[in-house]
C-alpha cells in the first residue's frame, strides 16, 4: 500500500489547518453559507436534509486495517456508531456536526487519510478495480497509477472550478469491475510491445443522460499521461457549458462536440503542454509502484478447502472468487443484509473487518462501486475462520452478485437532491428475495436503485434499473432493463410506466419469474434480455 | 495615468496596451501580441465559473510577463490558485482580508503540478 512521504503528509495537513480556518470563518459569519458552499462540498462536507454529511476519500478504494479502524472510530465519535460505503468507493457519515468536521479531518490525517475533492466541480477520489494486485487477468496493478493520478489532481489549481464534477477510474484487467466506461475519463492500462500505457476514454456518465465513454486515444504512454489528462481537462474547461448544470458534464460537450473534434482539440493541446515538462520521470511512477509489490504470498499455501459445512460451502462458491496467488483466494464481504440498508456498516463491525484485514488480509481491505468490502489476498486455509468471525457479525451473506447485492443511493431519507426513497425499495427486495437457493437459481442479476434523476445508485448500469420519481407528490419507481456497467457495458432502457413502492417490487419479481420461465441454458439475465428484449418482459409485468 | 483597458472584441486591430478578457473570451486570440500587453484583466463574474484560470496559465506559459489581473468575484480562498495559475493582481468586488489571504497562501509548502509560479512540484524534489 502506498505511503506518504513528509510532501504528502504535509500537504494533507496544510487542507486541516485550512479548513479549520474556513469553518472557523464561517462559524463566525466572516463568510456567507453561498460562499462557504463550494469551500465544504471541496471537503466532501455537504448540507443533507436532517444534518451535514462527510464523504472520506477511500483512494482506489484500498484501506489499511488502521485506516479502517478510523473510520470506525469516527463513526462512533462523531457520527451514530456507522459509516455507509458509497459506490465511489468512499465512506459517507450522515450525522457529523460542522464545529467537529476540522477534528475529523486531523484524525483522518493522522493515518494518511482526507476527505479532499470527493465533491465540488473538481477531479473527485480516482476509483479502481477492488481486486487490483489481485485479479489473476490484470497486465499490472492499476493503483500506483491511480496513486499518480491522484496526486496530480490534487488542488489542481487550473481544474478546480471546472463546468461540473469530473470522475476518473483506471483499471487493468479486460473484465471490467470498476463501470469504467461510465466515467468522465475511464482508463484501461494496456500492454502494447511489451509495454504499458493507457488507453483513454472520454465522455461516459450516468446521470439524466447517460452515456458510453467512446475510446479518445488507443495508447498513451505513461509519461505522457499526465500532460495529455491536462490537455483532456483544459479542453473541458474551454468549451464544457456552464449555461446549465445538467449540460455541463464533458459527456454532452462530447455529445454536441463530437469525438472526433474533441480529439483534435485535445492533440492541439497536447502538443503544446507536453513542451511545459508536467510529467513526472518513469522513476516516480516506479517509486509508487514499490509500495504495491505483491505481499510475501506462502510459495507453499494449499488450494484445498474442505467444504463439508455445507452453509461455508454456498458463501465459498459465490463469494470468494480466484487469487492470481496459488493457495489464496479474494473474499468478498456482502455488505447487504436480508432488510438492511445497502453498504452501511456499523463501528463493529468495520473494527472487525480492520481485524480480519490484520490477521487474514496482508493487512489490506478495498471498497467496490457495489457498496461491499474486500478483503483480496486470504489464504484458502483461513477461508473457513475468516468466514465464522463474518458469520458472527451478520457479515457472511452468500449473495455477491445476485439479486439481493443492493446498490442503492441514500435516496430521500437523506439526500436533499432525492425525489424519492431508495433504502425502503432495496430493504422489502432483499426481504422478498431472501431465499439464498432461489436467488442462487436466478444467478448473476445486478439490481441498482437510484432515488432521482441524478443516477448516484448506477440504475442504468443495473440488469435491473430502479429510478425514483416524484409524480405529482408521490413517489413513484420506474424500471429500466438490460443495463451493464461491465465490460459489456449498456445503458437500460424503460420497461414501461411506473409504480408505487410496494408495485415495484412485485414488478420485479414478475420480470425475474419471466426470465427463469424463458432462459436458455446457463443465460444470465442480462443474456436472456438482451436475447429476447424489452417486450417479453413487458407483456409479463404489464398483461 | 495607465493606458485604458480594451475589451476583447476591441483589441484586435486596436493598439491598446491593456485588455479585458471575459470568461468565454479565448486566450490564445492574444498570444501574437504579449510584446506590447502591459496588462491583462482576466474577470470572474461568478467564482465559479473556473474559465479564467485556464486563460491566466496559456498567457503565462507563452511567455506573457505583464500583469495579470482577476477582477471581479475573487474571493479569498481562490487566490492562492489563481496565484498558482500566474495571477499577480487583484481587484475583488469586496475587499479580500488580507492577512487571510497570507495565511492561505503560504499554507501549502510544496504542490503537486509544476504550473507557472516557478514552485518545484513534489515529483521533482523526490527524483532531482
Amino acid at each position: 500500500m502506498y505511503q506518504y512521504d513528509k510532501y504528502d503528509q504535509a500537504i494533507v495537513d496544510a487542507r486541516v489547518e485550512e479548513f479549520r480556518d474556513q469553518v472557523r470563518r464561517r462559524m463566525a459569519g466572516e463568510i456567507t453559507e453561498d460562499q462557504f458552499k463550494p469551500l465544504r462540498l471541496m471537503n466532501g462536507l455537504y448540507l443533507q436534509l436532517h444534518a451535514y454529511m462527510l464523504r472520506v476519500a477511500i483512494p482506489y478504494g484500498t484501506l489499511s486495517s488502521k485506516q479502517m479502524k478510523m473510520l470506525g472510530h469516527i463513526a462512533r465519535k462523531y457520527d451514530r456508531d456507522y459509516g455507509h460505503f458509497t459506490t465511489r468507493q468512499n465512506v459517507q457519515y450522515n450525522w457529523i456536526k460542522l464545529e467537529d468536521t476540522p477534528d475529523i479531518l486531523a484524525d483522518l490525517a493522522s493515518v494518511e487519510m482526507h476527505a479532499i475533492q470527493t465533491s465540488g466541480n473538481c477531479i473527485r477520489n480516482i476509483s479502481s478495480d477492488q481486486y487490483a494486485g489481485a485479479a489473476a487477468d490484470e497486465v499490472t496493478d492499476p493503483r500506483p497509477w491511480a496513486e499518480l493520478l491522484r496526486q496530480w489532481s490534487t488542488f489542481h489549481p487550473e481544474f478546480s472550478y471546472l463546468p461540473r464534477k469530473f470522475k476518473i477510474a483506471v483499471i487493468a484487467s479486460p473484465e471490467d469491475r470498476a463501470a469504467m466506461r461510465l466515467h468522465d475519463i475511464g482508463i484501461e492500462l494496456v500492454k502494447k510491445d511489451g509495454v504499458l500505457g493507457a488507453r483513454i476514454f472520454v465522455g461516459g456518465g450516468m446521470g439524466r443522460t447517460p452515456m458510453i465513454a467512446p475510446e479518445i486515444n488507443p495508447f498513451v504512454k505513461a509519461d505522457d499521461l499526465l500532460s495529455y489528462l491536462e490537455a483532456c481537462l483544459r479542453v473541458y474547461n474551454r468549451y464544457g457549458r456552464r449555461d446549465n448544470a445538467y449540460k455541463a458534464r464533458i459527456k454532452i460537450l462530447i455529445h454536441e462536440h463530437g469525438a472526433d473534434n474533441y480529439r483534435a482539440d485535445v492533440e492541439t493541446e497536447f502538443a503544446h503542454v507536453k513542451t511545459l515538462d508536467l510529467d513526472p520521470p518513469l522513476a516516480e511512477l516506479e517509486r509508487i509502484s514499490a509500495f504495491f509489490a505483491a505481499p510475501a504470498f506462502d510459495p507453499n499455501a494449499s488450494d484445498d478447502v474442505d467444504r463439508s459445512d455445507p452453509d461455508f460451502a454456498v458463501w465459498l462458491d459465490q463469494n470468494v472468487k480466484p487469487h492470481k496467488a496459488k493457495g489464496y483466494a479474494i473474499v468478498n464481504i456482502a455488505v447487504k443484509p436480508t432488510g438492511g440498508i445497502p453498504g452501511d456498516a456499523t463501528s463493529d463491525q468495520i473494527d472487525l473487518m480492520a481485524d480480519l484485514a490484520l490477521d487474514y488480509s496482508f493487512d489490506e481491505l478495498r471498497v467496490t462501486h457495489a457498496q461491499n468490502i474486500v478483503l483480496p489476498h486470504v489464504k484458502k486455509s483461513d477461508l473457513y475462520a475468516v468466514w465464522q468471525k463474518l458469520d458472527a457479525a451478520g457479515l457472511a451473506n452468500a449473495n455477491l452478485d445476485l439479486v439481493s447485492d443492493i446498490i442503492a443511493c441514500p435516496g430521500l431519507d437523506y439526500c436533499s437532491l432525492a425525489n424519492a426513497r431508495s433504502i425502503p425499495v432495496a430493504q422489502k427486495l432483499s426481504e422478498r428475495f431472501a431465499d439464498l437457493d432461489r436467488q442462487r437459481d436466478i444467478g448473476e442479476l445486478k439490481l441498482k436503485i437510484s432515488g432521482c434523476i441524478n443516477a448516484c445508485g448506477h440504475h442504468h448500469a443495473g440488469h435491473i434499473g430502479i429510478l425514483g420519481v416524484d409524480k405529482k407528490g408521490v413517489e413513484n419507481y420506474q424500471i429500466t432493463l438490460g443495463g451493464s456497467g461491465a465490460e459489456d457495458v449498456s445503458i437500460g432502457k424503460i420497461m414501461g410506466p411506473g409504480f408505487d413502492q410496494d408495485g415495484v417490487v412485485d414488478a420485479v419479481e414478475r420480470v425475474i419469474e419471466k426470465y427463469r420461465e424463458v432462459r436458455e441454458g446457463d443465460e444470465r439475465f442480462l443474456d436472456t434480455y438482451r436475447r429476447v428484449g424489452n417486450d417479453v418482459f413487458k407483456e409479463a409485468v404489464y398483461g | 495615468m495607465a493606458d485604458p483597458i480594451v475589451s476583447f472584441a476591441a483589441f484586435e486591430g486596436s493598439n491598446a496596451t491593456a485588455v479585458r478578457i471575459e470568461p468565454g473570451d479565448d486566450a490564445r486570440v492574444l498570444l501574437p501580441h504579449l510584446d506590447r500587453l502591459t496588462l491583462v484583466e482576466v474577470t470572474f463574474p461568478a467564482f465559479r465559473d473556473g474559465r479564467g484560470y485556464s486563460s491566466a496559465r496559456i498567457l503565462r506559459e507563452a511567455g506573457y510577463t505583464g500583469t495579470l489581473r482577476a477582477a471581479g468575484d475573487v474571493l479569498v480562498d481562490q487566490v492562492p490558485y489563481m496565484k498558482r495559475c500566474g495571477f499577480d493582481d487583484f481587484v475583488p468586488n469586496a475587499p479580500l482580508d488580507a492577512a487571510v489571504v497570507e495565511k492561505l497562501s503560504s499554507l501549502y509548502p510544496e504542490p503537486y503540478q509544476r504550473t507557472v509560479d516557478g514552485k518545484v512540484p513534489v515529483w521533482k524534489l523526490r527524483h532531482g
